[in-house]
């Protein structure tokens, strides 16, 4: 068992866990944070993408006592009274059929403008989504979602 | 995953002293391939000692001609360094394409080489590089390192804390991604080095992990171009084969890869 405590959206957290507990698991189920998601066992899809001191990381594949005294921001922190514009690019341009995928689209999304900048031609996103995986919408609004949100960010 | 006990490492002496007080434990740096294998239940070590913590095994270094990047620097570290690319942007190239943007931002070129993936991207730069791997007992040749397929002459209690090698005159790499994994189906990483030699390291192909093509090499080195090696045979029996290509489709690959990167070096 180890005892963490880590900023999570902006305040300060702690638990004893597992030392087997994954990132994922530590932020939904001990903090019932549940926008975060779980998509898939092998590190591929990207629905459980948060940013840990800044970059994107799959919480999945990283154990919570590897976030030990980190700073952690999930979707639910990235809204700041309003939606995030990303959050509003993806709602206006029907970037999302049954949203699973989303949170992990969207924290990628934000990471992607951090270092690459606002003006993000399709290639550039495209070959940046290599790691979020949507079995719904075929991609293409949700490449206009990202090129529509990094603007106004 | 089974249950296991994390611990962070201060130090080299530090983990192999944590190594060595636990049962059957094991390094972790990014943990983009050790934790994957842990959910599967294919690795349960006792304990995790967590190497990335060690500020002297980070960063990169460049001392006149010789490069130096630290094992627990990450792909994205690597891909990013301006430095880097002044020298030689062919590595920085290749690990902007290792796997996708969160694997990079916590994967780390030490925990690659570790790990000797027959897949994996690193260990191809390593051999074509002439790349030196230093441990916390010693300097390590290439050639002498990878040993096999998920294979290297590492001791159990042995951790890589950099790479070194000198910039190369020209390099590039190729790639043929798997579509589903982005792991290497083929790779080939080519670079002529300052003394004129030409090394030519080959990953995703190979039955016995990552080797050296070297009637590639010989033809490279009299004569710097993709006509060159034209001609060069490429041995089907030394091939994968799986349902991702067979081995006839692997050899094929070598040598395209193995084009397309002089094309790219120039
Ligand atoms: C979705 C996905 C896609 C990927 N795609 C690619 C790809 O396209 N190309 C590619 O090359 N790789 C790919 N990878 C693998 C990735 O590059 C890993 O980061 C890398 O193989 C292992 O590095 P790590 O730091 O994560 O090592 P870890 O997972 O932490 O460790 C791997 C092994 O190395 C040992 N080890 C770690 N560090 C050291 C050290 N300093 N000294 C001695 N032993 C050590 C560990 O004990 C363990 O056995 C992918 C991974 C994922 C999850
Ligand atoms: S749940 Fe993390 S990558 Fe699929
Ligand atoms: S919207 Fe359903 S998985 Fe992407």
């Amino acid at each position: 068992m180890s005892s963490l405590t880590m900023t999570v959206n902006g305040s300060e957290v702690s638990g004893d866990v597992e030392d087997r507990t994954l990132l994922v698991e530590f932020i939904r189920e001990h903090l019932r944070l549940t926008g975060t998601h779980v998509g898939c066992d092998t590190s591929q899809c990207g629905a459980c993408v948060v940013h840990v001191d800044g970059k994107a990381v799959k919480s999945c594949t990283m154990l919570a006592a590897q976030a030990n005294g980190c700073d952690v921001t999930t979707i639910e922190g990235v809204a700041n009274g309003d939606l995030h514009p990303m959050q509003t690019a993806f709602k206006e341009n029907h970037g999302l059929q049954c949203g699973f995928c989303t949170p992990g689209m969207i924290m990628s999304a934000i990471d992607m403008v951090n270092r690459k900048g606002k003006d993000l031609d399709e290639a550039t996103i495209r070959s940046e989504l290599e790691g979020n995986i949507c079995r719904c919408t075929g991609y293409h609004n949700i490449v206009k979602s990202i090129q529509d949100g990094a603007s106004k960010m | 995953m089974y249950n296991t006990n994390y611990h962070r490492a201060e130090s080299t002496d530090d983990a192999i002293a944590k190594l060595g007080a636990s049962d059957d434990g094991k390094f972790v740096s990014g943990g983009q391939t050790l934790i994957p294998t842990m959910k599967q239940r294919l690795a349960a070590p006792s304990d995790l000692i967590d190497l990335c913590h060690i500020e002297a095994m980070k960063g990169i270094t460049i001392d006149g001609n010789q490069i130096t990047i630290g094992a627990a620097t990450c792909h994205a570290d690597v891909a990013t360094s301006k430095e880097l690319a002044a020298v030689c942007p062919a590595i920085c190239d290749l690990a902007s394409h290792i796997g996708d943007p969160h694997v990079r931002n916590m994967g780390t070129i030490g925990g690659s080489i570790a790990n000797n993936d027959p897949a994996a991207d690193y260990p191809s730069a390593m051999m074509a590089l002439n790349a030196q791997i230093m441990t916390n007992k010693r300097t390590i040749d290439t050639d002498d390192f990878f040993t096999g397929m998920f294979d290297t002459a590492l001791e159990e209690d042995e951790i890589i804390t950099a790479v070194t090698f000198p910039a190369p005159a020209k390099a590039a790499y190729s790639k043929f991604p798997n579509p589903a994994s982005r792991y290497a189906m083929a790779g080939v990483f080519v670079a002529k080095l300052k003394n004129g030699m030409a090394r030519v390291g080959v990953t995703g192909a190979g039955s016995d992990g990552v080797f050296r093509h070297e009637g590639m090499e010989e033809a490279l080195t009299s004569d710097w171009s993709a006509d060159a090696i034209a001609d060069a045979s490429v041995d089907e029996g030394d091939m994968l084969s799986d349902l991702h290509g067979d081995a006839a489709y692997r050899a094929n690959l070598v040598k395209v890869m193995a084009k397309r990167a002089v094309e790219k070096a120039g």
